[in-house]
């Protein structure tokens, strides 16, 4: 049997840059420290693989700090709810876990943003980032043809990983306009070693065509993609590929702060200098409060871990550092903002909702996000939203107003043992009643 | 790498190197369609990174597994929508 009931004195939600310099600082000022991961990989998405095959010596430092630093790693523990104050309620294959904390540093990371468009749900059509994870974790690329689409830096470090491991790359489509994408290379002048590492990634990707004010608008294909249709608005033209790296920058994940009670601010998690949210005892750092990077998250994650062990002057040592970064974040958001074109690639038919199979056309019948989940039972099925509710904030401009637990498809008997717990404590059952169908149904068919 | 794995996809016997995720182990084994969707089209992993939910697969008899999550372990069995 493994253990059940965890109790630290400050527990880290997320094991990539932020959260693992979170729980560094943490554990080394003395304190009792878990980070929390759903994966079994320390690093979080941006690094991937680096445990195994370590080529980032930021992320072999900061793993090897880690585990110097008396923390301890609970992996493949998923959080899927805040049940009450101080107690997170996780799953891990062995059974529910319940995880006690004083102080709680989120550190949930982001994740692509799709942008629905006729094809986009066929197979071999994956995010820029998704396919480089999995490319990294044993999917065959090596002689595949890779279009590579959507904005942001991502693409190039996509193209170029994916490169590295004998994929084809056949062009590489930045929706934003090149006088941005170039003011933006003008901004890393500031960044010496993110510049040296632009040019080195555009050298090994020297005969790759580099679209800038180019995008998707249709992947067809019968078992899986064949070819992809691009433009420049003023032309279109196919090429064919066996997979589409799509994904059109990052969308944070928020769904645990809201849980939490924590304030957004602009889609973001609202944060104070001490990296402090407005929900007592919770701190957030990295993307979910703006999306800034690595070097970002890593400057917010010591602050926030500073800052849960009481130590701030080390922390306020480290502001200037992060106003830094923020310069850089805020340069990121300028340069790749999406244009409006992108609002409607998607037809009457074109599915939004990959879970639930609801239509664009279905879903403009309704007035609101909230108005929709209840009608068409988009953003209701198991990804709760996570894609077409980040999607139908672009299109729509509809906002997420709240979530309700659990935050992840959660098995039966993780959920009764919080009922049954909260019953014989004679408390109020009322995160059990909230855990509604929709949820577990994909667990019961 | 030297530390191969057998697993087996719908079936058929494979193998892969240590470390690989079994959303991988599914794309080597040659098979596209991981789920079946509502309206029963083919579907595989799109986000990569346990988000998304299209790569769920059924390992060991276990249903709705992120197989994308999973890493690929000796004797697994798979299962896709086919």
């Amino acid at each position: 049997m493994s253990e059940r009931r965890f109790d630290f004195e400050i527990v880290v939600v997320g094991a990539g840059p932020a959260g693992l310099a979170a729980a560094c600082m943490a554990a080394e000022n003395g304190k009792r420290v878990a980070v929390v991961d759903d994966t079994p990989w320390l690093g979080g998405q941006i690094w991937r693989g680096q445990q195994a095959r370590p080529l980032v010596p930021q992320a072999q430092k900061w793993i090897e700090r880690f585990r110097r630093s008396g923390a301890t790693l609970l992996d493949r523990t998923s959080v899927i709810a805040a049940p009450r104050a101080g107690v997170l309620l996780a799953e891990h294959a062995n059974g529910p876990r319940e995880i006690h904390w004083d102080k709680l540093i989120l550190a949930t990371g982001a994740r692509e943003l799709f942008l629905p468009f006729p094809g986009w749900t066929l197979p071999g059509i994956l995010g820029p980032g998704g396919l480089q994870s999995l490319a990294k974790s044993g999917w065959p690329v090596s002689g595949q043809r890779v279009v590579v689409a959507g904005s942001g830096p991502l693409l190039l470090a996509v193209a170029d990983g994916l490169k590295k491991l004998g994929a084809k790359i056949v062009s590489i489509a930045e929706q934003a306009q090149w006088g941005r994408v170039a003011g933006f290379g003008a901004t890393l002048l500031a960044h010496p070693a993110k510049l040296a590492q632009a040019a080195r990634i555009k050298w090994r990707l020297l005969g790759v065509p580099y679209r800038c004010g180019v995008w998707p608008v249709k992947a067809e294909g019968d078992t899986q993609i064949r070819q992809v249709t691009l433009t420049d608005g003023q032309r279109s033209w196919t090429e064919a590929c066996d997979l589409l790296a799509c994904g059109f920058g990052l969308a944070p994940n928020v769904e645990l702060p809201l849980a939490l009670g924590c304030e957004l601010l602009e889609g973001f998690v609202w944060v104070d200098a001490w990296q402090a949210t407005s929900a007592a005892h919770v701190y957030c750092a990295g993307e979910p409060t703006g999306i800034g990077g690595a070097d970002c998250a890593l400057v917010e994650g010591q602050i926030a871990g500073h800052t849960a062990s009481e130590h701030k002057a080390e922390a306020q040592a480290l502001f200037q550092e992060r106003s830094r970064w923020h310069e850089f974040r805020s340069a990121l958001a300028r340069a790749f903002a999406l244009r409006a074109e992108l609002k409607s690639l998607a037809t009457a038919d074109t599915l939004v909702c990959r879970c639930e199979d609801v239509s664009l056309g279905r879903m403009k019948q309704f007035a609101g996000w909230r108005d929709a989940k209840l009608q068409s039972r988009c953003g209701m099925g198991a990804c709760q939203g996570r894609v077409c509710g980040a999607a139908a904030k672009v299109i729509f401009g509809w906002g997420m107003e709240s979530v309700r637990p659990p935050v992840l498809p959660a098995r039966i008997e993780s959920l009764i043992s919080v009922a049954e717990k909260e019953s014989a404590e004679g408390g109020k059952a009322s995160t059990g009643s909230e855990c509604r169908a929709p949820a577990l149904r994909e667990y019961e068919n | 790498m030297s530390d191969q794995i057998e697993l087996r996809v719908n079936g058929k016997s494979i193998r892969v190197a240590g470390g690989t995720v079994v959303a991988a182990a599914i794309a080597l084994a040659g098979v596209s369609c991981f789920r079946k969707s509502v309206l029963g089209e083919a579907r595989g992993p799109l986000c990569g990174m346990g988000i998304c939910m299209e790569c769920r697969v059924t390992i060991n008899a276990q249903p709705h597994c992120r197989s994308c999550q999973v890493l690929c372990e000796e004797g697994m069995e798979v299962r896709t929508d086919e």
